[in-house]
């Protein structure tokens, strides 16, 4: 599944989108959950672990840690941003 | 009817009656920076009756490249002065309120109760979460627009029954997490285009033409022109506030010295031997500085600096007071034998009270 990246998240893994793989080929476990997924990217990447406010969209609604994802999901991560 | 607004009264589906409520209402607008100058500039224009206008910088060299109603001429002067004299000029028949000092909890309510729409122009977490607060406190919705980079936010938080910003992003991001602009940088245009965008919600909250961008935030990305609606809902418990937070500075306990930039001042004016600390980068170093201030960029502070003597008071700034603090606490570590102070609202603040 293909992650769109905003704002700082952006800025920490250097890219604008991030794949995450839906099947395990090295036993690692696939994420199946919002809390999950920020488990499975904090581990890749773990300035992301810091943000304390980070919103996760789902097929563009908010979506709780407890909210299942699939492979077809479109995600987003959007943390909050300051600047004026 | 007034011939001045006639491109927009002859739209059939705006006309003469919600000209007439732009009339009648009356807008605050937090922070004259680079998204509250086009907030400005178009309620101006458009015709809204009564325009609050809050800022307490002054206009600086590094603020032009996207802060586009001022000028060269205009550099250090006060930001509502200025915008003051070109609102004026732009449309007389406006009622201009200023107010010359940072939104507070001590005057938020006070203020924010006059109005009829707060626009969130401002730049930092801090400022941002009180006016939220406030605004569930008040029952008044807020315009709300941020800036990253290349990127934008726009939303309308507690219109009638929609959610608030605390829906979003329940909690303040911790000190260290999230970048400003004076960090991260802006590219010129895309506050411009973030505040057009907070000046149409702002209009449509007003008359009630279109649909308001309430329970949805719109995300823009300016270097691929991508532009999406995140839908969220109401957490019903973030409605309920009845009062402000003691305190909205930082999220983080830790109590730090500082001193406020008045108090620096009166310290500067009677002689007495410190040391000032400027912690920004070497380019803002450059740009402008307090005259005793010597340099130690941030990214810089380490071990041993032979700047850094016990025999004296020493100072830290910055541009806004958020990296002096991060230094602070960075020195204390350090240097655990010294005090260090940081000063509240950095060059910001300093500029408005130097002679």
């Amino acid at each position: 599944m293909t992650i769109l990246l905003f704002g700082i998240t952006k800025d920490i893994v250097g890219s604008s989108t991030l794949s995450v793989p839906t099947s395990s080929v090295t036993g690692r476990k696939i994420p199946k959950t919002v809390k999950e997924l920020k488990q499975f990217l904090g581990e890749s990447y773990p300035e992301l672990n810091k943000l304390s406010s980070l919103a996760v969209a789902v097929n563009n609604s908010y979506a709780e840690d407890n909210e299942k994802i699939n492979s077809y999901d479109e995600i987003a991560l959007i943390p909050p941003v300051s600047g004026g | 009817m007034n011939p001045r607004y006639i491109r927009q009264t002859s739209l059939k589906s705006f006309g003469a009656e919600r000209q007439a409520k732009l009339g009648a209402a009356s807008v605050l607008i937090v922070g004259l920076g680079g998204l509250g100058i086009p907030v400005a500039q178009y309620l101006n224009a458009m015709g809204v009756g009564t325009l609050g206008l809050m800022d307490q910088d002054i206009v600086a060299l590094h603020n032009l490249q996207r802060q586009v109603l001022y000028a060269e001429k205009d550099l250090g002067r006060l930001k509502l002065d200025v915008t003051q004299e070109k609102l004026s000029a732009q449309n007389s028949q406006t009622r201009l309120r200023l107010y010359d000092s940072f939104l507070t909890k001590e005057n938020a309510l006070e203020i924010i109760e006059d109005y009829d729409v707060v626009v969130d122009a401002t730049d930092n977490f801090p400022t941002r979460y009180l006016i939220n607060d406030a605004c569930v406190i008040l029952d008044k919705p807020f315009v709300y627009g941020a800036l990253h980079g290349f990127e934008g936010h726009v939303s309308v938080f507690n219109y009638n029954d929609g959610p608030t910003y605390r829906c979003l992003y329940p909690e303040m991001p911790g000190f260290e997490e999230i970048p400003d602009c004076n960090e991260n940088g802006v590219l010129g245009v895309i506050p411009g285009i973030i505040g057009t965008l907070q000046a149409l919600e702002t209009v449509k909250v007003l008359t009630g033409v279109g649909e308001v961008l309430s329970g949805e935030l719109l995300v823009y990305d300016g270097l691929s022109q991508y532009s999406n609606k995140v839908r969220f809902k109401t957490n019903p418990k973030n409605k309920k506030i009845k009062k402000l937070q003691e305190r909205y500075e930082s999220s983080d306990c830790d109590v730090v010295p500082s001193i406020n930039a008045e108090d620096f001042q009166v310290l500067r004016d009677s002689g007495k031997v410190h040391t000032l600390i400027d912690v920004r980068t070497p380019e803002e170093f450059q740009s402008h500085h307090l005259e005793e201030a010597i340099s130690i960029p941030l990214s810089h502070l380490s071990l041993a600096n032979p700047q850094i003597k016990a025999d004296r008071k020493i100072y830290l700034i910055c541009q806004s007071g958020k990296r002096s603090e991060l230094a602070l606490k960075q020195l204390q570590i350090d240097y655990p034998d010294l005090t260090f102070y940081h000063i509240l609202g950095g060059m910001n603040k300093m500029l408005t009270v130097c002679p």
